[in-house]
């Protein structure tokens, strides 16, 4: 009965070396208060001055969704009042973004839709306000304050939070892609707002919409955007309307509640910041972007099909992750491994233990040359891959050497045939029973000679040349 | 030694006949006998001076002379001079001290001047009389019954009555000019983004511009040169090259055509036209050549400014909200509470005036109608001062329509008070350089002659101004203080 329509505003903390209007460092983590300068501290007198890398930034992510990049963008102050918003008001574009239009494919069951972008725009972080610190008092913690921020602002395109979810992934690949922003959603450099809104199946007039307030993970806002449509089908259902306003998802509870409603809204009294000039951008700069930017998701999964022959599916996977593509080519680089059976061994070995152990490529604990060698060793039969996957678990689990592995233990494949025909002989003489089931037709049971053999090996045993035996020997 | 000029003094000391720690000395006791009748300064700062005096001694001594060594000089308290309390004439700030000067404050201390102290003005730059700081008034040195102006009206008395030769100002809609005019000095205010805005705490920042106050038009030159300039730390500060105004406005006085703006004259009082009438015929008789311009729009400059200037405050202002810095009050229940409280005992009745206009002139449904309109209007009178200068080198008229009022005569009429700015706001609308200089007196009471000049003509300002001071002698007239 009801559609959901979902657009979504990504704030992505930029990560120049400075703040955006300020010389002080955007690092994260360090002591309180220790990256906050007199301008992050709006202490009287103190002037804003933009930060050029910031613009750079933003400009790189519209030429990768193919926005318009306006020249004199405006600066604009949004005043209200917040403990952690130093100059009671925030510094952000208004009325003339930087960035205006552009467009994201996202792919779902194989097929394409796009997403529009309505803007993006630069602003700056506010601080942080601590409230379980001190017993009757909040704490303030200005080192965020004044970090860079592209607002990503898409068209409300979206149908329902698999479509939202893949969006939000889609633009956490790219800003890592293009090395604006490390993406670090946990630290708060990735987080969204989510509108949300239900209309009758059919309909072209929205419904009234609810924001969602600062979600920071991919889980949240798949669950905060199928609470919130179920919390508002519910309203619809029984006839009542929805009320337009802020939301805040619970993560703890799995709900979200209200924040303010439209009447308790501020009213930001946007007005241009006259502290900043227009923002001025070249031509030549931005054909200066253009011409270093970065290989971009879309390009590099083209590239692989074409150049490795890899499954459109396998590609989505190896390319979503700048570092993971960049790991899988790592390890083909001077070598001549078969790029299926590496994407394989990425996809089902790699990310199952990544996932396993909550580890991003950069800090997986086996490194791209070890992996190399250790699939060599497949490759050219030295060991069997089930070999393989055990010597890999420990190269994970206790950072061991490959080489030590298979060359001190004498990890080999048996492949003698003379050796394994000898047990062979032996496996088919000590289970003579099994023996005649087989030959009764009991296909199955070769497994279980394959077994036997394996066990007595050691599991060294080249499985390839065991079958061959088994199956001529068991004819007979 | 205090009837001397900044460019008197600069020679004395170069040549050694009076030591920097002398003069600070000298001004520092002629501070503390006189100023207890005026008030004109918030704080004294004698034992930063006499340390600075004694390091420029030392350096003289050794032979390096900076370009203005060892000159004494007043800071309006709304630039932020790190180490030294920094009110801006407000409870908000009465104990805050600054953590790093304003790029003004650097370039004159760089220079080698010695700040004696930071004068009184109107709370956050916000009046045209000094009656609205919290420090208490101002007393115009020619009568102590009468105000100096305002904002900078500290900064203009102190050097009316020859307790320091030079001080800065800022000018956001006249409070350089104005009390330039009341207490019969010269006071310049540059272009918009001449002089660096860091660190001078702000008012209405599109239109706030720092300026200096001095006797002679010589030594507004001699001390612009040293604060204008490029800063990396102000986006709307001019790359555009300084010159050496000294020299320029020392240059032979080349003729120029000056436009009188007939709406200045309309319904002016009969002195004030009977004066400014006699300077005219003095330059004509002296190589101007005269011609009447109009200025339509000028007369919605005041409109437009108490628009502009209070929603621009509204927004600077929220800074002062008691959480990091300055008035914070006790007892307060929440944070709103914290906010209300802290605000409305930290700032006076003016402030809060402005920031309620500002605040609504802002709001959502009236920002077309009053911000966006008064932008326009700013765009009209921009262009109508363009056009004239295409006619024109430069435009005269009266300072303030009037000379001096009396202490409480126009305190609880706002407009009033605001029309008192009715000749300086639509140059700060236009972003436009100016200068008053005295022109003569009604009755006891000084008036000053304003000067406009084009974008960046500060050098052709003062060399008017310069060769109007050759030829008369109103730059010279001393008040009688008492005390003295």
């Amino acid at each position: 009965m009801w559609e959901s329509v979902i657009g979504l505003e990504i704030h992505v903390q930029l990560n120049t070396k400075s703040k955006i209007f300020s010389p002080a460092s955007t690092n994260f983590g360090a002591p309180q208060n220790t990256q906050a300068c007199a301008i992050d501290l709006g202490m009287p007198g103190v002037l804003p001055v933009l930060n050029e890398e910031a613009v750079i930034m933003a400009i790189k992510f519209g030429i990768a969704v193919g926005s318009e990049i306006l020249d004199n963008s405006i600066f604009a102050r949004k005043n209200y009042f917040y403990p952690d918003l130093p100059k009671g008001y925030q510094i952000s574009q208004y009325e003339i973004p930087i960035v205006s239009g552009g467009a994201m494919e996202i792919i779902i069951n194989g097929k394409s839709k796009i997403i529009h972008l309505t803007r993006a725009h630069l602003e700056e972080d506010a601080g942080k306000s601590i409230h379980d610190l001190y017993p009757n008092e909040s704490a303030i913690d200005l080192n965020r304050a004044g970090t860079p921020l592209i607002e990503i602002v898409s068209e409300p395109e979206m149908e329902n939070a698999e479509e939202a979810v893949q969006y939000l992934k889609n633009i956490h690949s790219l800003v890592r892609y293009l090395g604006i922003s490390d993406g670090n959603m946990q630290e708060g450099s990735f987080r969204c707002d989510a509108n949300i809104s239900l209309k009758k199946k059919g309909s072209t007039t929205l419904g009234t919409r609810a924001e969602i307030k600062n979600i920071n993970s991919f889980k949240y806002v798949e669950s905060a955007i199928n609470h919130e449509i179920e919390r508002q089908a519910a309203i619809l259902d029984r006839g009542d309307s929805v009320v337009q306003e802020t939301r805040l998802y619970d993560p703890s509870k799995d709900e979200t509640r209200s924040m303010r409603s439209k009447v308790e809204a501020n009213d930001y009294r946007y007005f241009p910041d006259p502290d900043l000039l227009p923002v001025s951008i070249s031509q030549e700069l931005i054909e200066e972007i253009k011409s270093n930017m970065p290989e971009l998701p879309s390009a590099k999964k083209t590239r692989f099909i074409n150049q490795y022959g890899l499954s459109e599916y396998d590609t989505i996977i190896l390319v979503s992750d700048r570092e993971l593509s960049e790991y899988f080519e790592n390890i083909l680089k001077d070598s001549d491994l078969n790029p299926k059976m590496t994407a394989n061994w990425i996809i089902t070995e790699v990310l199952a233990l990544a996932k396993k152990t909550y580890l991003s490529v950069k800090d997986y604990p086996v490194s791209s040359e070890d992996l190399k060698y250790l699939l060599s060793n497949v490759t050219n039969e030295t060991i069997s891959s089930k070999q393989a996957k055990d010597v890999f678990e420990r190269m994970w689990d206790n950072k061991e050497n490959p080489r030590d592995i298979i060359e001190n233990e004498g990890m080999k494949q048996i492949s003698d045939v003379d050796e394994l025909n000898k047990i062979v002989d032996n496996i088919i003489k000590n289970n003579y029973k099994s023996v005649e089931e087989y030959q009764s037709g009991k296909d199955k049971l070769l497994g279980f000679f394959v077994g036997q053999v394996m066990k007595e090996t050691q599991g060294q045993g080249n499985p390839k040349i065991i079958n061959q035996l088994l199956k001529e020997k068991l004819k007979k | 030694m205090h009837n001397k000029t900044v460019s008197e003094l600069k020679k004395y000391l170069e040549e050694k006949k009076i030591s920097s720690v002398e003069l600070t000395k000298h001004f520092v006791d002629r501070i503390k006998a006189i100023d207890p009748h005026l008030n004109s300064f918030i704080s004294l700062t004698e034992e930063y001076a006499i340390t600075q005096a004694k390091k420029i001694d030392l350096e003289i001594s050794k032979g390096k002379i900076r370009p203005l060594a060892g000159i004494p000089l007043a800071q309006k308290d709304i630039f932020c001079t790190k180490g030294l309390k920094t009110t801006c004439g407000s409870k908000m700030l009465e104990n805050f001290i600054s953590p790093y000067n304003a790029t003004v404050v650097e370039k004159l201390n760089d220079a080698g001047m010695v700040i004696i102290g930071k004068t009184n003005m109107d709370e956050f730059a916000m009046g045209s009389s000094n009656e609205t700081s919290y420090f208490g008034d101002v007393k115009n040195p020619w009568d102590i019954e009468y105000v100096p102006g305002g904002s900078s009206g500290g900064s203009a008395a102190s050097v009316a009555a020859r307790l320091i030769p030079c001080s800065t100002g800022t000018d956001t809609g006249g409070s350089i000019r104005q009390p330039a005019s009341l207490t019969g000095v010269c006071g310049i205010k540059p272009t918009y983004g001449r002089v660096s805005r860091y660190g001078m705490i702000a008012f209405a920042s599109s239109l706030d511009q720092a300026g200096i106050f001095t006797r002679t038009a010589e030594d507004c030159a001699i001390l612009l040169t040293h604060i204008s300039g490029y800063d990396p730390k102000d986006s709307t500060s001019s790359r555009k090259d300084v010159p050496d105004y000294e020299k320029e406005c020392k240059q032979k006085f080349t003729s120029m055509t000056i436009g009188i703006p007939i709406e200045f004259l309309d319904g002016l009082d009969n002195t004030v036209k009977e004066v400014f009438e006699e300077s005219i015929k003095v330059l004509e008789k002296n190589g101007c050549k005269f011609k009447k311009i109009s200025l339509k729009s000028s007369k919605l400059g005041v409109s437009a400014y108490q628009v502009v200037a209070p929603a621009e405050c509204s927004s600077n202002l929220s800074r002062f909200d008691g959480v990091r810095f300055g008035h914070r009050a006790d007892n307060t229940k929440n944070i709103d509470d914290l906010y209300k409280k802290s605000r409305s005992e930290g700032f006076g009745q003016e402030v809060k005036r402005r920031i309620l206009i500002g605040t609504y002139a802002l709001s959502a449904g009236y920002y077309d109608a009053y911000y966006l309109k008064a932008q326009k209007i700013r765009k009209v009178i921009s262009n109508e001062f363009a056009e004239a200068f295409k006619e024109v080198d430069l435009i005269l008229g009266p300072t303030a329509p009037d000379c001096a009022f009396k202490i409480g005569e126009k305190s609880n009429d706002p407009i009033a008070m605001y029309l008192s700015d009715v000749f300086t706001v639509s140059t700060n609308l236009a972003g436009l350089p100016a200068m008053s200089l005295p022109m003569g007196f009604k009755n006891h009471l000084p008036l000053g002659l304003q000067i406009i000049g084009n974008h960046f003509d500060e050098a052709k300002i003062l060399s008017l101004a310069h060769h109007y001071q050759k030829i008369t002698d109103w730059h010279t007239k001393k008040p009688k203080l008492s005390g003295d």
